[in-house]
């Protein structure tokens, strides 16, 4: 690992002006459990750290009328074991508890968590986000692609989208906060997420200097949401294909849905086919197909990963049985 | 005349029993030191420049930026202007520094231009038309070979089957030697009939073999009334050390060398390194206490080892320690070479297997690769196979815990699993019929097959393929069996006997992680009669009489041998002392319970420590060795059977397979610990659930990099991944009397094809390539949807 001045603020403003105005010089430090990684491997150089575990107040879970709000260094440990989240967004818990290892979640941290960088095997050997070899080529369409994307591959990026506690915070309709040297703003959590166009893009609407400084979810108190993976290795591995689903239901039919897969795309990927292809509908193993198929019809597979559509089908079935036979316990 | 055999059943107080390691304590503590725990005062730190290109022409090297930065104290070219570089990862330059983070500031300042060469990444089957070398080899083509890194017999065989071009002068012979040719080379050249020409070995990436036919493989298949044809296959995959390869060289003196060294091979160092740092073998010492994992993969100093040294004496003789990064680890520090074969097998209808024929390929690297020995175990009357070796650019190849077996076992049990299904046989009943063409072994295999199929509870759960499926859940069941030799290798020990009582036991072995401290303890404990802990046992260091590498799983064959000696004929020579002290003749002693008395007689006894009293002044030290001919019986022997079993549950809409039991029976001869015998089962089946599910060394065609060289992405089993293991040490007659045989290798070759096969008759498919990954399960199931 290369030199870098490490500083740790006790402020978010204070923070905010250690982070330089453009990528590569400075970059935060949470948990490090990615970071550290990254600059172990010499994927990123940066000269200085700004450790933000100081700033009190981006720690803590707290519950209010409207919602839970997440401090953004709360790790994935203290997460999962909140009451509030056990009791109101259980399949949240459980996506929170599929994470890695207990080492890791007792170090990540939720910020951290959505602002990691992607596990593609490229980037991660130094060969850039959108990888090319020295001449200019792209190496992801002709070469090893077997844990591509899926959806929405159709530009230079073709990684995908890491988190596999994210497409549930987004089926739960979470927002989140951001405070730069330009104030504070709130996205809904979809949005935060981008397909880069070029190597100087990043995958985050983030700002070189910006913080990302908490998550709220909203009251669900008439959801059923289910999280599922589909992981090779049981623990400590990145999983195939993720979907999260949130349900309204009015009856035994769904009144609304959410559906939003991971590991398919550049960024989760929200199908709004597969919630149409339930909406009015009753909930069961021939509409959850039909789902199913509707989130993946727009697929294009690249020469190595045809069948990562087939695990994203049926995790997607899958996440919609389970939300509706009352989602995660 | 004294006997040295191993004792009888009743008269084993240690031997044969499960005895907890001795080393546990200080290695779960964290206590035990390894090589990459080794700090030596004042050291210095090595780094390594590597060519990032597979195939490459070192054209410039530019290392003066770095010699003159501050805290850099030595920098050593390996490969120099106009080397030719044959995979990603190689190694260029190294550097020594204060610290890492300076060494590393370093080889970012040394500037490398190449020549980047075309290259081949892949080992896909070889194109149709790949014609059949070969003709007489130039020395460059053995030069190239030595470069490739091409294992010495490989060579030589090549040299005697293919001849030379031209005789060569003795200043070539030099050149060759001190590129690394072993002497078995240079004899074989000399050796070699000479075919005046060019060198007609084609420079192709692909080398085939001339076909090898046994019996009359027309016919046998012309009598087969049932032919099953498949394709098989097993990827290049790495030894992932979780130790990486690396040592701490420092020189006491102009020319004398102490290295700390991660390896399998203590005492074969020295000769190893002599040569390239021209001082006389004697001159190296090398010291080891514990090692992270070798696999076939620790047996050398390395390229690394070598420039650690010249490093270190560049600098001074200050210590230096170059333990390889992880991605170089994964990269160029060992790999299984992987094997494929398009097989047809034809049997008569009552399942007699009759005709066996192959084409297979693989690669292992640049040195393209041997054929695996099939069919394996099954000695098929009629056979015709043909192999075709690809040279490629993916890093060198080397022995990877029972080299060729688990390729050999895949492609032949897997393709005879088929042949079953085909005639619709239960595999246990289809093998069993077919045993008598395993010999010798048959009757072992018959026993221990019997044994897994109950342990295994096959009756109940065979069902034939893809018909034992509930909810999208697939059930299967699977079986394999492997041989091999194990002979216990050449072994010196030094034991003495002081006269406080107190026991020394020396050799310059190594213990691989397999308990061989243990074992050894054990032997001479139980031949002492005393406890174990009453032995000082030293092992790991060239002080020490040599004693062989740790391959082939000859470690305890040549150690229980050496050490059997020495304690028998340390005990006899105590008694020679004690025998008046008693009373009575030196032949009517025993020594049991930590009393050496008349044989049954407690009543005239001494204590272990009265009786050493009557030494006298001095210590007495005899040497026990393997072999040692004038010290009969043999106490190691070679030849061992195994059969295993695995049963699989498979997500037929995910294509996830998750083994649920696996059951290893195997045979060893004489077990030394029942329970270290037992922990090396379990430790190859978890091994072996890893190798058939998860591992494979990932290259990519677009820049010739391995892309998975580390642990995110280069997968091992997790514990989760692991079901019950059930293991069964054949033991008893039959068993004992055979003497002491290597078991470290055996286990692990089996449980590739006893998984793949569980997996086609779960469901009803063959999955023709390892590992079992969900893209391979669904494609296997889509076409037999579409078929
Ligand atoms: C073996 C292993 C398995 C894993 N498995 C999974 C898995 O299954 N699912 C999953 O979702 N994740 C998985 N992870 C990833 C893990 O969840 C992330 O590494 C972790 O959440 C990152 O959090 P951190 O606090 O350590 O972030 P850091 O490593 O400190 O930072 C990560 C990135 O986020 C930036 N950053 C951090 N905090 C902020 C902030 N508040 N504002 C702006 N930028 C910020 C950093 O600058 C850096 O770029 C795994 C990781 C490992 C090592």
């Amino acid at each position: 690992m290369r030199a870098f001045e490490y500083v740790s603020p006790n402020s978010r403003a204070q923070a905010v002006s250690l982070l330089g105005a453009a990528w590569g010089n400075t970059e935060i430090l949470a948990g490090g459990t990615d970071l550290l990684a990254l600059m172990k491997d010499d994927v990123i150089t940066p000269k200085r750290l700004v450790n933000i575990k100081e700033i009190k107040d981006l720690h803590g879970v707290s519950s209010s009328a409207q919602g839970l709000r997440i401090g953004a260094l709360t790790t994935l440990g203290d997460l999962a074991d909140y009451a509030d989240v056990r009791a109101h967004y259980p399949a949240l818990a459980e996506a929170v508890m599929e994470v890695a290892s207990p080492q890791i979640r007792n170090m990540a941290t939720i910020g951290g968590n959505l602002c990691q960088r992607p596990r593609c095997w490229y980037f991660r050997n130094g060969l850039g986000l959108l990888p090319k070899d020295e001449s200019g080529k792209e190496l992801v369409a002709d070469g090893e692609n077997r844990y591509h994307a899926i959806l929405g591959n159709e530009g230079p990026a073709k990684f995908v989208s890491p988190s596999t506690i994210v497409p549930i915070l987004i089926a739960y309709g979470s927002k989140i906060r951001l405070e730069g040297p330009r104030g504070k703003r709130e996205l809904p959590l979809e949005k935060f997420f981008v397909i880069p166009k070029t190597e100087s893009d990043r995958e985050h609407d983030l700002r070189p200097n910006e913080i990302v400084t908490e998550v709220v979810i909203p009251p669900v108190p008439d959801v059923k949401a289910a999280h599922y993976e589909i992981r090779q290795k049981e623990a400590f591995d990145w999983p195939l294909a993720v979907a999260a689903v949130a349900l309204k239901m009015n009856g035994s039919n769904a009144r609304s849905a959410r559906v939003v897969m991971g590991y398919v795309a550049p960024v989760p990927w929200a199908s709004a086919e597969a919630e149409q292809a339930l909406t009015g509908q009753p909930v069961n193993e021939a509409t959850g197909q039909r789902a199913a198929e509707a989130a993946l019809k727009n697929a294009k597979p690249l020469n190595h990963n045809a069948y990562k559509v087939q695990l994203a089908r049926v995790a997607v079935k899958r996440a919609i049985l389970r939300a509706a036979s009352g989602g995660a316990a | 005349m004294t006997d040295y055999a191993w004792p009888d059943a009743e008269h084993r107080t240690l031997i044969g029993k499960r005895i907890t390691r001795v080393d546990s304590p200080v290695k779960v503590s964290g206590q035990a030191k390894y090589t990459y725990d080794v700090h030596r005062p004042g050291m210095l730190y090595g780094k390594v420049l590597r060519c990032p290109y597979a195939h490459a022409k070192v054209v410039s090297i530019d290392t003066s930026a770095a010699e003159k930065m501050p805290g850099v104290k030595a920098v050593h070219i390996v490969q120099g202007p106009g080397a030719n570089i044959h995979w990603a990862g190689d190694d260029i330059v190294a550097v020594a520094a204060v610290d890492e983070p300076t060494a590393e500031d370093a080889i970012r300042a040394v500037k490398v231009t190449y020549q980047q060469l075309p290259y081949l990444v892949s080992d896909a089957e070889p194109p149709q038309g790949a014609a059949q070398e070969q003709g007489p080899l130039s020395m460059d083509d053995i030069d190239d070979m030595l470069d490739n890194q091409v294992p010495s017999q490989q060579m030589v065989s090549q040299i005697q089957q293919y001849g030379i071009t031209a005789k060569p002068t003795e200043e070539i012979l030099k050149m060759l030697k001190s590129d690394g040719a072993t002497d078995a080379v240079l004899d074989a050249i000399r050796a070699a009939t000479v075919h005046p020409g060019a060198g007609t070995q084609t420079k192709s990436n692909y080398q085939k073999a001339a076909a090898q036919t046994l019996g009359d493989p027309d016919k046998g298949f012309a009598d087969a009334e049932v032919v099953s044809e498949g394709v098989y296959g097993i990827p290049v995959i790495t030894h992932c050390c979780l130790e990486s390869h690396g040592s701490i060289s420092e020189w006491t003196d102009q020319d004398h060398l102490f290295t700390h060294i991660s390896t399998q091979n203590v005492s074969g160092i020295p000769g190893q390194m002599a040569e390239p740092l021209k001082i006389p073998a004697t001159n190296i010492r090398v010291h080891q206490d514990h090692i992270g994992g070798g696999f076939g993969s620790k047996f050398s100093p390395d390229r690394w080892g070598i420039y650690t040294a010249e490093l270190s004496r560049k600098a001074g003789g200050k210590p230096i320690r170059i333990m390889l990064e992880r991605d170089s680890e994964l990269k160029v520090a060992g790999a299984r070479p992987s094997a494929y074969a398009r097989v047809k097998v034809g049997a008569k209808k009552d399942g007699t297997i009759v005709a066996w024929q192959s084409d297979s390929w693989g690669t292992g690297g640049p040195g393209g690769g041997g054929m695996p020995p099939i069919p394996y175990v099954f000695t098929i009357p009629n056979q015709r196979k043909q192999h075709t070796a690809i040279r490629n650019n993916i890093g060198p190849a080397r022995a990877w815990r029972a080299p060729n077996h688990p390729q050999a076992a895949v492609i032949t049990m897997c393709a005879l699993d088929d042949l079953a299904a085909k005639l619709n046989m239960d595999p246990v009943e289809f093998f069993g019929k077919n045993l008598d063409i395993t010999k010798p072994r048959q009757d072992i295999y018959r026993e221990e097959l019997a044994i897994a199929s109950d342990l295994m509870g096959w009756k109940q759960k065979w069902h034939p393929g893809g018909q034992s499926q509930s909810g999208g859940m697939a059930r299967g069941v699977g079986v394999s069996f492997h041989t091999w030799g194990g002979r216990g290798h050449s072994s010196d020990c030094d034991l003495t006997i002081h006269p406080d009582g107190s026991v020394d036991l020396k050799l310059g072995s190594q213990d691989l992680g397999t308990g061989t401290r243990t074992c050894i303890l054990m032997v001479a404990a139980d031949t002492l009669g005393i406890p174990l802990d009453a032995i000082n046992l030293q092992i790991g260091d060239t002080n020490y009489p040599p004693s062989g590498g740790s391959g082939g799983s000859t470690t305890i064959g040549g150690v229980s041998s050496s050490t059997r000696r020495a304690a028998v004929d340390a005990r006899d020579a105590l008694f020679a002392k004690v025998a008046p002290a008693l009373n009575a003749q030196p032949d009517q002693l025993e020594c049991v319970n930590g009393t050496v008395r008349i044989k049954g007689d407690s009543s005239k006894s001494l204590s272990w420590k009265e009786a050493c009293s009557k030494l006298g002044a001095m210590p007495l030290t005899v040497r026990g060795k393997n072999p040692d001919r004038s010290k009969p019986p043999d106490l190691t022997n070679s030849g061992v059977g195994g059969v295993q079993m695995a049963e699989v549950e498979v997500d037929t809409e995910t294509g996830i397979v998750k083994v649920k039991k696996m059951v290893a029976v195997q045979d060893c001869g004489l077990v030394v610990n029942l329970k270290t015998a037992e922990s090396q089962c379990y430790g190859a089946l978890i091994m072996g659930i890893s190798y058939a599910l998860f591992e494979e060394k990932v290259m990519d065609p677009g820049t010739g990099r391995m892309l998975n060289a580390d642990m995110q992405f280069y997968r091992l089993a997790g514990l989760n991944d692991i079901p019950e293991l059930v293991v069964h040490m054949m033991t008893g007659k039959g068993y004992d009397e055979r003497g002491v045989i290597g078991l470290g290798e055996p286990p692990v070759i089996s449980p590739g094809a006893a998984i793949s096969n569980a997996v086609a008759n779960a469901i009803g498919v063959r999955v023709p390539f390892l590992p079992l990954t969900p893209d391979r399960v669904l494609a296997a199931l889509g076409q037999k949807a579409g078929a």
